[in-house]
């Protein structure tokens, strides 16, 4: 199994294949959008996504309106935000909605890899718990 | 620019002086009016008052006169006065008892001869038939005549009364001395030019004036003209050109049943001297007033132009730092574009170098010759990648508006935050922490954060400086002289004095590439200047640096 479902949105075409590349390279299940509505459009279709790694700044919808909405509609996906221009307003804002983190632009893989990784687990933990109550109140019913 | 200002303190001087005379002028030349108004009525009122006063004198002398030779005309007979020894008897007493202005006595029968004479001249057996006094005594019983010189050659003017014995008209004539009563006259002189004289209705003068002159008939015939309109005892008041052409006072008084013209003559401006010496202090006070005035005008005026100038220049630098700021601002804004947009393309480069650094991981590369040099450029790319995105963020962070709200700081609880943020990374340097606070200083206004950043990049740089040898930091706060200080001092190498200088210069550095962006004491400099306070660092090579920010209390911290 791949170490991470992860869904890369960024309007900067060349920067999202060279990610891909190099993500993939590690062992990462990578789909990429490049922008707001495309990503959403992705985790409509595709349900494995674990983790959408989020530009703050894009065109049209931007970063924080797209963070709203996965959090709305997918909230078991995790999101960690990219920001480009230290607005670190902006990335405070985005914990304040949910996302699991920030990094800045241009950023460390090792770094990257392993905040994925972090969020990834998170996600899966939550699933877990997730099945195991509904288990447990299958269970339970029996009474 | 320098006509304007001439142009303007000549206006302000003009506008001064204008608007300081008018008033002045106004109010002495209406008060000099009405003195002179009042001043005329009453020196002419008092002149009126005089020449009434003489004319009633004059007028109950002559009338006292007549009664005393009535008064003998009627005590005596024809015959006992006929007798000239017994008339000269009567003349001393009349002399003495009356006025020695009776000269002589004289008995005239109806003819006109002299029958007796009592007196100094040689006038027996005179004929007076032809005389006018004579003639006019017989019709209306008395008269007073004009002044003439007679048989005798004498001025003098004749008393004479009728009086009727045994059915015969006879006169008792008494001759009046005109020396006596040319004094009665004389006697009236005020001022330097004002004297009194007599006219008969011919215009003939009754008493010698002060000095010779024609009466000339047109000037007092005006008066004699009067007669029918004035009543006895009315006094008229003229003013107008004298015969020489000077400008006099005439004030004139019938006497002897408007016979005779009392006439008082004074030169305008003899009579009215008094208004002179008035009019010249009005015109030296004004003077003196004006000579004040146009001197503060001068004065004042240049004083306002001065400091108009002054605040003009204050405003054009003030109007100059204006548009640095702004220009600075925009020039901010600016970065702050450049800046974001510089980090997308340099993170893709980093990104690129970083996937061939991947693909070099792969077994068909191990061997190859340049491996080392592949990993070493591509170390760098990313070195250098680094380097661009600090030098954009402090670009940024340097631009941007930040959490820059004003509020009460107290700079021994930041100090205490900072070096505990730093203290894991002293640990590690081998550098010691200390602090050295005063207490109770007072709170500083300022930016919580920007001071946090102050503080950490001192903090920061004296690391920086003893990461290899170690020793101490000390950070020292104090209150002196109404300003807050807070000294950052190391034992670091020390900075070298070419370098001091432009140590708060933007982008000087003397870090290794890669390590240093050279903004970081450039916007401490900002940072406190901005505050009102100042920075500045006092360093020995070998021995330490220190850098001492002071801030004053109650400061004029500007809100960004």
């Amino acid at each position: 199994m791949a170490t991470a479902n992860v869904l890369l949105v960024d309007d900067e075409v060349p920067f999202v294949e060279t990610m891909t590349k190099r993500l993939t390279k590690r062992d990462l299940d990578v789909s990429t959008a490049f922008n707001g509505q495309e990503a959403l459009d992705k985790l409509e279709k595709s349900r494995s996504v674990e983790v959408v790694i989020l530009d703050v700044k894009m065109p049209g919808m931007d970063g924080l309106e797209t963070l709203k909405r996965i959090r709305k509609k997918y909230p078991l996906v995790e999101v960690v935000m990219l920001t480009g221009h230290a607005t670190v307003e902006s990335a405070i804002d985005g914990m304040k909605l949910g996302a699991f983190d920030y990094l800045m632009k241009p950023c460390d893989m090792d770094i990257l890899i392993s905040k994925v990784g972090e969020a990834a687990k998170k996600k899966r933990a939550h699933e877990e718990k997730i099945i195991e109550a509904r288990v447990k109140e299958i269970t339970s019913r029996r009474a | 620019m320098d006509h304007y200002y001439k142009t303007l303190t000549r206006n302000i001087m003009l506008t001064i002086i204008i608007v300081s005379f008018i008033p002045v002028f106004f109010v002495s030349s209406t008060i000099y009016y009405q003195f002179r108004k009042s001043y005329r009525i009453k020196v002419l009122a008092h002149l009126q008052e005089l020449v009434q006063k003489h004319q009633q004198r004059i007028d109950d002398f002559l009338k006292k006169k007549l009664a005393e030779v009535k008064f003998v005309s009627v005590s005596f007979s024809l015959n006992e006065l006929s007798n000239e020894a017994f008339l000269k008897d009567k003349l001393k007493t009349l002399r003495q008892e009356y006025s020695s202005v009776f000269v002589d006595l004289g008995v005239v029968d109806n003819q006109g001869k002299q029958i007796a004479y009592a007196g100094p001249f040689n006038l027996g057996q005179a004929l007076y038939s032809d005389m006018d006094w004579f003639q006019k005594a017989m019709k209306h019983d008395y008269v007073i005549s004009n002044v003439f010189l007679g048989i005798r050659g004498l001025p003098h003017f004749i008393v004479a009364v009728k009086n009727v014995s045994e059915g015969r008209p006879w006169i008792l004539r008494a001759t009046i001395d005109f020396v006596a009563f040319n004094r009665l006259v004389e006697s009236i002189r005020i001022g330097e030019t004002g004297f009194a004289f007599i006219l008969n209705k011919k215009g003939e003068f009754q008493t010698k004036p002060i000095y010779d002159f024609e009466p000339n008939i047109g000037c007092y015939g005006h008066f004699l003209d009067c007669e029918k309109e004035t009543a006895m005892g009315d006094v008229l008041t003229e003013e107008r050109l004298d015969e020489n052409g000077t400008k006099s006072i005439f004030v004139a008084a019938f006497l002897k049943d408007k016979d005779w013209l009392l006439v008082y003559k004074q030169v305008s401006a003899d009579a009215l001297s008094g208004l002179r010496h008035t009019q010249n202090i009005a015109i030296i006070i004004f003077i003196l007033g004006g000579v004040a005035i146009i001197t503060m005008a001068f004065i004042l005026s240049r004083q306002t132009v001065k400091h108009i100038v002054m605040a003009d220049r204050e405003k054009e630098m003030m109007n100059k730092q204006v548009i640095e700021t702004g220009k600075l601002a925009s020039v901010g804004e600016l970065a702050a574009g450049i800046a974001h947009e510089i980090n997308n393309p340099v993170a893709i480069m980093v990104e690129e170098a970083g996937w061939i650094g991947d693909l070099l991981e792969e077994e068909e590369f191990e061997k190859s010759e340049n491996l080392d040099e592949f990993q070493r450029a591509l170390k760098q790319i990313n070195t250098q990648g680094k380097r661009c995105k600090e030098i954009t963020h402090k670009l940024l962070s340097f631009a941007r508006k930040t959490d820059s709200r004003i509020q009460a700081v107290q700079v021994n609880d930041l100090i205490e935050e900072v070096v505990g943020l730093s203290a894991q990374r002293a640990k590690y340097s081998n550098v010691e922490l200390r602090k050295n606070l005063q207490n109770s200083l007072p709170a500083i206004q300022a930016s919580l954060s920007e001071m946090q950043q102050v503080f950490l990049n001192l903090i920061n740089n004296a690391l920086d400086a003893m990461e290899k040898d170690g020793g101490t930091i000390e950070m020292i706060s104090k209150m002196e002289d109404g300003q807050v200080i807070v000294d950052v001092a190391d034992t670091g190498p020390g900075i070298p004095r070419a370098n001091l200088a432009r140590i708060f210069d933007p982008f000087f550095t003397t870090k290794p590439v890669g390590k240093g962006t050279g903004l970081g004491l450039s916007i401490c400099y900002g940072i406190i200047k901005k505050m009102g306070g100042e920075i500045d660092v006092r360093s020995s090579v070998g021995l330490g640096t220190t850098f001492s920010i002071s801030i004053p209390v109650g400061n004029k911290a500007s809100v960004d």
